[in-house]
């Protein structure tokens, strides 16, 4: 629990420099949500059927910036070897790290959450349902998106790669939020949202504890 | 009971992609000494700190540190060792402070600025304690890594070209610390192409080529044999 803690004090100290990433990161999830609405064009109820597809589709595709940005710092000067060499847990430094990509990641899917209203016409009849199906999804997407990060980093193509090997493995996720997302939005009569906040928590589960134990084989040489 | 060895090194061989950078290097170092590592660039120096640190495996051959198996016993390596790295572990966008207290957190030290401080006066950067590293030139970086190095009070310390990067206020800086290392007891391995001075602080001196392990002995004989280019060793001597 030590390790953790320190390795979680680590992130925050990092973030908190790299303030401006994170409205960079917003910028681009907006701006992904707005051509998205141009693409549908004027048809209000065509625009509230598919925001839920697509405030997820934006939050995917800004999650590779988020992700790939999240160990530009640790390779840098090989900060992440020479914790490792202190010695550092790796499954703290993972978590920590999978940790932090979440709090982002949530952040920015409940700071997309205004523009979609707008832009989407759309309705929120539970926010806080929402927010909860928010944090489920960023949980699934930083969970392997942070293992898969760290093994793409040293990559020259990184930037590729990452999504490459990343979105196939969370279309899972992506079905389930959006579902879920779709029934929080436009009504739930069958009752059918706890089956997929069923299949969001199983691939959290299976991927936070997997994950953390894959990542010393991928942060070790 | 003996005592281990500080480091018994056995035909330790790695290699990077199809190109050998060690190759058979066999030697056995005893506690508190004190070692020169010499060679040409590429000679496998840096290679040899890494695989010593654990920072890289070995491809063949093995080794302890202080009784420690590279492989099997890393965690524990890991615990004794410090590495002062080509590469300098600290975060750009963190000042000084904050980088030693992220180590310090890991090693469980105290992490208060009245702690950390006194090690940054150490090495000359106690008024830059609040700046950060993305400010510091080259050689204020070789010191805050030397801190870093400091703060771990590893019982063998691998040094890898402090030199290099310093003026020569922190050349002699290095002297100092150098001399603290030992003071502490720890066995210290060196990779320097300042053979005069390496010599003068060091017992023992490995002269390294191509990977091999070319000569070791007393270091205070390796800037005679063959001057300043230990690559112009005849072959053989040992």
């Amino acid at each position: 629990m030590r390790e953790l803690a320190a390795a979680l004090a680590k992130e925050w100290l990092l973030q908190r420099r790299a303030l401006a990433q994170l409205l960079a990161v917003l910028v681009f999830g907006a701006t992904a949500l707005l051509l998205f609405s141009f693409a549908v064009g004027p048809n209000y109820e065509l625009l509230r059927g598919v925001a839920p597809g697509f405030l997820w589709l934006a939050l995917l595709l800004s999650s590779t910036l988020t992700l790939a940005e999240s160990f530009q710092a640790e390779m840098e000067h090989r900060a992440l070897e020479g914790q490792l060499l202190l010695p550092a847990s790796p499954a703290a430094l993972y978590y920590a790290k999978a940790l932090a990509n979440w709090l982002q990641l949530t952040l920015l899917g409940v700071a997309l959450v205004p523009l979609m209203v707008a832009l989407y016409d759309a309705t929120l009849p539970r926010p806080l349902a929402l927010v909860a199906v928010i944090a489920l999804g960023a949980a699934g997407l930083s969970a392997p998106g942070t293992l898969y990060a760290a093994m793409t980093h040293q990559a020259r193509s990184r930037q590729t790669l990452l999504p490459l090997l990343l979105f196939p493995l969370v279309v899972p996720v992506l079905i389930a939020a959006v579902k879920a997302t779709s029934l929080l939005m436009l009504g739930d009569p069958m009752a059918q949202i706890r089956s997929w906040i069923l299949l969001l928590l199983a691939f959290d589960a299976i991927h936070w504890s997997l994950c953390g134990l894959l990542f010393g084989r991928v942060a070790e040489e | 009971m003996t005592t281990p060895d500080a480091i018994d090194a056995r035909g330790l061989c790695r290699r990077y992609g199809r190109r050998w950078a060690l190759v058979d290097v066999t030697f056995r170092v005893a506690p508190g000494a004190s070692v020169m590592l010499a060679g040409r660039n590429g000679s496998g120096k840096s290679t040899l700190l890494r695989l010593l640190a654990t920072a890289i495996r070995p491809d063949r051959g093995t080794a302890s540190v202080l009784g420690h198996d590279l492989v099997a016993g890393r965690e524990a390596v890991r615990r004794s060792t410090a590495l002062l790295a080509h590469a300098s572990y600290l975060y750009e966008a963190l000042t000084a402070l904050e980088n030693l207290r992220i180590a310090a957190r890991f090693l469980g030290r105290e992490t208060s600025r009245a702690a950390l401080l006194p090690l940054l006066a150490e090495v000359e950067l106690a008024e830059r304690a609040d700046d950060a590293v993305a400010t510091f030139s080259a050689g204020m970086r070789k010191r805050l890594a030397l801190a870093r190095a400091l703060l771990q009070e590893g019982r063998v310390v691998l040094l890898d070209e402090p030199y290099g990067e310093l003026d020569p206020p922190g050349f002699r800086l290095v002297d100092r610390l150098f001399g603290v290392f030992k003071a502490q007891g720890s066995t210290v391995l060196m990779a320097t192409h300042l053979l005069d001075r390496g010599a003068a602080l060091c017992d023992e001196g490995i002269v390294l080529e191509g990977g091999r392990l070319r000569w070791h002995g007393p270091a205070r004989d390796l800037p005679a044999r063959g001057g300043l280019d230990p690559a112009s060793l005849p072959e053989g001597v040992a």
